[in-house]
């Protein structure tokens, strides 16, 4: 790991301007990913600013009858929260698939969302990887690909985000809002937080320098059935081949978004009007572009039968 | 390869390192209070340090480390706690896992600098072989372990397990998300998944927590 100095932050604006006053700083929190690639000299940074001190650790209701979550509120808590459990079942359920125990006890909300994209190569530094080194190439593409993106994908990059619960977030419509280094805030919808990767594969988010999540929060509560199917290599414990996060209302119609395939949550609302017309016709329209490899272009048909088990779960 | 002149200079930056992140002790309580939010600005290719005391199996340790220093490195090099131990070093095997303000964490992955004022409950915490903690005590019972190097940790995570079921935290086995999750055998296996055990004890291990549980397999 490379030496860095360490700083504990008092303020959201003022960790924002910390940030953005070093050429090569991160915020800290959870750091379950941060670490993990700072041990493998992949993230390098030269000042860590810890902002695990600023009050962002609670889940309250908004004003439209949704809720503010906290962006240092742990995975499990938010997993565990009454209201969430209740209202929300898709995003508990995400959560809980995701990872280990003791990773979702340190994980916190906003950091799932700003895991670092990734694939196998993207660690193995003795690889290109335009993400880890823009314009050395990548080392996936003609590899192995059995985990990577059959959609969205570029000829620089061809990762899958692997947050779960980043797939309920945006079948929930939840908003993410920040702070500037000018101390000014935002709210960025999920499906604008994430970026396709193009010839920039390293720009993983549309965040400015020095921006920093303070909440995420949720819409009042739209009802009907949540499921989350998660299918992977091993019954705990491990990234997604393919997951689908689905609400489906009585009358069949809802909402479903898919992890796995792409760099970032995938969702179509032209697909979503098809769910009461069952799997074939929502994930047609769901994989209209898909470029599979060799390797993973079983995605295709894992996506349609995952569908299908999920709507028929639904029916009950 | 390095030039001599590197070579020097990264000997010595070892050299210093090791000095710098000696343990302070706990007789030092002032350090404690003195505890800086902030590194100290490095000299020119040194590595930054700064102070930290947190509280390790009831008892207030002070220390000088490396900012780079993990908690898991802290426990094993500096406070010679040597019953944590370290697998993987990523978060994907859990032989480091301790439990931190009653919640049990990879101490590979978290900083030490980042535990101020913390309360960490390490397997030397949790029992002694005079006295051993009932998880302990099951493990020895069931067999819940051959080569024991993964132990401690699956231990501490099995404490901490039982204690997240009693506080009704549901998991992705989890049936019906509004009610309180069953002590079962496959809720049991579903949250010690963070725990990887290669001798294959898994199922003395899950025998092993059930019966301090209380609850037959």
């Amino acid at each position: 790991m490379k030496s860095f100095t360490y700083e504990k932050a008092n303020s959201p604006a003022a960790a924002a301007a910390a940030a953005a006053g070093s050429s090569n700083a991160r915020f800290i929190a959870g750091g379950t990913n941060l670490l993990d690639l700072m041990k493998l000299e992949i993230e390098t940074p030269s000042h860590l600013i810890d902002v695990n001190g600023l009050a962002f650790d609670k889940i309250e209701p908004t004003q439209e009858g949704g809720l503010r979550i906290g962006a240092l509120v742990r995975n499990t808590a938010l997993a565990a929260d009454e209201r969430i459990r209740r209202d929300y079942g898709l995003l508990s359920r995400a959560l809980l698939s995701g990872a280990s125990g003791q990773l979702r006890n340190k994980a916190t909300t906003a950091g799932n969302l700003l895991q670092r994209t990734r694939c196998p190569y993207f660690y193995d530094t003795n690889q290109p990887c335009n993400k880890r080194t823009p314009g050395s190439g990548c080392a996936a593409i003609g590899g192995v690909t059995r985990q990577h993106a059959v959609l969205g994908s570029s000829e620089s990059c061809i990762a899958t985000h692997p947050s779960d619960m980043a797939i309920a977030m945006r079948a929930l419509d939840a908003t993410v809002e920040t702070v500037r280094p000018d101390g000014t805030t935002r709210a960025i919808p999920i499906a604008d937080l994430h970026r396709l990767p193009g010839e920039t594969p390293h720009i993983e988010t549309t965040l400015s320098a020095g921006e920093l999540i303070t909440s995420v929060t949720l819409p009042k509560p739209v009802g009907g059935t949540h499921i989350y199917r998660k299918v992977r290599d091993r019954a705990s414990y491990a990234f997604a081949l393919v997951s689908v996060g689905a609400i489906v209302q009585r009358d069949g119609t809802g909402r479903v978004a898919v992890g796995g395939v792409a760099h970032k949550p995938w969702r179509v609302e032209a697909a979503e009007a098809e769910m009461p017309r069952g799997a074939k016709a929502v994930a047609t329209r769901l994989l209209d572009g898909a470029r599979p490899t060799r390797d993973n272009s079983f995605k295709l048909a894992l996506v349609e039968r995952t569908l299908a088990a999920v709507l028929s779960e639904a029916k009950g | 390869m390095p030039t001599p002149n590197e070579f020097e200079i990264s000997r010595r930056n070892l050299l210093v390192g090791t000095v710098t992140s000696v343990a302070i002790g706990a007789s030092h309580g002032a350090n404690a209070q003195n505890a800086a939010s902030r590194s100290h600005a490095p000299a020119q290719g040194m590595p930054a340090t700064a102070k930290v005391s947190f509280s390790v199996n009831g008892e207030v340790r002070a220390l000088e480390l490396d900012t780079r220093t993990t908690l898991l490195d802290a426990l094993r090099e500096h406070l010679h706690l040597t019953g944590t131990k370290k697998g993987c070093d990523h978060g994907q095997c859990g032989a480091c896992t301790v439990i931190v303000g009653g919640q049990r964490v990879n101490s590979c992955l978290t900083l030490a600098v980042m535990h101020e004022g913390d309360s960490v409950t390490t397997i030397e915490g949790l029992g002694t072989p005079e006295h051993m903690h009932p998880m302990q005590t099951a493990f020895v019972t069931h067999d819940g372990f051959q080569c024991g190097y993964c132990t401690p940790g699956q231990i501490c995570s099995a404490v901490a397990v039982l204690d997240e079921i009693k506080a009704g935290i549901p998991s992705h086995v989890t049936g019906d998300l509004t009610i309180a999750p069953q002590l079962t055998n496959a809720e049991l296996r579903e949250r010690m998944s963070g725990n990887i055990c290669r001798c294959g004890a898994y199922s003395n291990i899950a025998e092993a927590i059930t019966e301090v549980a209380g609850r037959p397999a």
